[in-house]
């Protein structure tokens, strides 16, 4: 594995490690790994860093919905034409190309139930190349991004052994 | 008369990591560094593959050898990662852990009187090991100048040339010492020449950051006069599940077998399961786990030269092994070191003979404690 691999591992495993323990955990020198971090971000390859956030703990209302959405193509207009339509509304966290039954599927997040519903009927279905959506609420989010919430990671290990 | 204590028993101390267990648990906001255990749970599939085999209520005993599926797997795996060839039938016997083979081999191998070199620091079980099963162990140190290896030089000095059996554990606990291929090759020709037989103890074999495992039983002439253990303890984060298992020629096997059939009679047949899952499909999880552990083992490295703190570069297992950087024995820092900063660390001199003036950390802690830890230490010894 190279460094810049160890490097990405790392950060997405905790994006907020130091410098100085990035450096620590690939044998690289400070300068080193700020250099090769300057060059994943600047290539687009790391595109962002964000924290894993369980807003059920929190006093927030955040509701998040899982939408499938179908679409037409015609000959001006190709998935990423739509993609990118979609992907300009702040409300839409996630869009993906799938295969399978429908075409796109898309987190979007809102602050209420109401918020969510009224996005989706004006904003998205409207879209001409829109044919259909089915909008699931989410629930309960048990594990984010490989994160699992509510996980009781207590070490019940004796101190010390062998 | 009533019930008196053997004298082998009575001639056998307590584990020395005994009272800093119990130093350790007097107080709840201590960091161990003190743990010979993953942090880690078994592989889901695995854990899964156990709950299964109860579902379906199998919970009787299996043969005595292990189950045969799991002994075919074993097989295939040492001989996909180590290049050991050993026969499912005739030379594979699954145990209860490491500790269950290592102490039916000795009872298997050794006569009243035998003499069995222990290369320390070592694991504290084994030189117990030897004097329960009526044998005389003889130490042989090695030295942090050697970075903890077992040369030709070594045991020869410690007169192991009139050993019977001579005990080893490379990548070690509690050095994390490795051994390459070539550095195995005058052990190997020390024990040919003194027609010496030997017990690898191979549990940290998965876990080496910068060489490929090399089994000394794979050396040439070393194969008939080696038992080989190896268990899922270390790899797959199963200690609680206690397996492992012995590879021998098929007489010792058999020998080995006739004190585990009337000892245990079978391992654990749920952990068995577990096993056979582990083998089959965990590969991607052991990898990840052992990435993990190796920039662990970059981060204290890094910090204890950050802090000159003298450590050679441990390139196996989960310990590093420093000196203690004052004046103060082992014992008495790392005793200090738990009363003031509540970090735990073990004192060399419990696993014997060149242990001693060394601490053994564990980095099988995530990396939020190990940084603690890391911070403490320095502020201990900057006071």
């Amino acid at each position: 594995m190279t460094a810049r691999d160890d490097l990405l591992d790392l950060l997405v495993e905790d994006a907020r490690h130091t410098t100085a323990d990035l450096a620590r955990m690939t044998d690289l020198t400070e300068d080193e790994v700020e250099a090769a971090l300057a060059d994943l971000e600047s290539e687009g390859v790391v595109a962002g860093y964000q924290a894993i956030v369980d807003w059920e703990k929190t006093d927030r209302e955040v509701v998040r919905a899982t939408v499938e959405l179908n679409v037409t193509l015609d000959r001006e207009t190709g998935y990423g034409d739509i993609a990118e339509r979609l992907a300009r509304f702040p409300q839409v966290k996630t869009l993906r190309l799938v295969s399978g039954d429908y075409d796109f599927l898309m987190e979007v997040e809102g602050s209420s139930m109401h918020d969510v519903s009224i996005f989706i009927s004006e904003k998205v279905a409207p879209v001409p190349e829109v044919t259909q959506t089915v909008t699931h609420y989410v629930m309960t989010t048990y594990k984010d991004r490989g994160v699992a919430l509510n996980d009781d990671d207590d070490d019940d290990r004796l101190s010390v052994s062998p | 008369m009533g019930l008196d204590i053997s004298e082998r028993v009575r001639s056998v101390p307590p584990s020395g990591i005994r009272r800093f267990f119990e130093l350790a648990e007097e107080r709840d906001d201590v960091i161990s560094l003190g743990v010979g255990e993953p942090d880690f749970s078994a592989p889901w599939a695995a854990r899964d593959a156990a709950i299964d085999s109860l579902e379906r209520g199998r919970t009787s005993y299996t043969s005595n050898r292990g189950l045969l599926e799991l002994r075919q797997a074993i097989s295939g795996h040492v001989e996909d990662r180590y290049d050991l060839d050993y026969d499912a039938d005739e030379e594979i016997l699954v145990t209860t852990g490491v500790s269950e083979a290592v102490d039916a081999t000795l009872r298997a191998l050794v006569d009243p009187g035998d003499t069995v070199a222990v290369v320390e620091p070592a694991y504290i079980s084994y030189v117990p090991g030897v004097i329960f099963a009526g044998g005389e162990p003889l130490r042989v140190p090695t030295r942090e100048a050697d970075e903890f290896k077992l040369t030709y030089e070594a045991l020869e000095s410690a007169g192991a040339a009139d050993a019977d059996l001579l005990m080893l554990c490379y990548p070690n606990n509690p050095t994390g010492a490795v051994m390459t291929g070539e550095e195995l090759e005058p052990v190997a020709e020390f024990c040919r020449e003194h027609d010496i037989g030997v017990l690898s103890d191979e549990i940290y074999a998965e876990l080496q950051y910068e060489n490929e495992h090399t089994s000394i039983a794979t050396l040439p002439g070393m194969r008939e006069r080696t038992v080989v253990f190896n268990g899922f303890s270390k790899a797959y984060a199963m200690t609680g599940l206690r397996l492992g298992y012995a590879m021998a020629p098929p007489e010792v096997t058999t020998a080995i077998n006739r004190v585990h059939q009337y000892g245990m009679l079978s391992a654990p047949t749920t952990a068995q399961y577990a096993a056979l899952e582990a083998l089959r499909s965990c590969d991607d999880e052991v990898e990840a786990m052992v990435d993990e552990y190796d920039r662990r083992r970059r981060f204290v490295l890094s910090r204890f030269d950050e802090m000159g703190v003298d450590c050679f570069r441990a390139r196996g297992a989960f310990y590093v092994f420093p000196e203690v950087p004052t004046d103060e024995s082992a014992e008495a820092f790392a005793e200090g070191l738990l009363r003031e900063e509540g970090v735990a660390m073990v004192p060399g001199d419990a696993f014997g003979d060149g242990g001693e003036g060394h601490l053994r950390v564990s980095y099988a802690t995530g990396l939020d404690d190990l940084r603690e830890a890391m911070a403490r230490f320095e502020a201990y010894i900057s006071d």
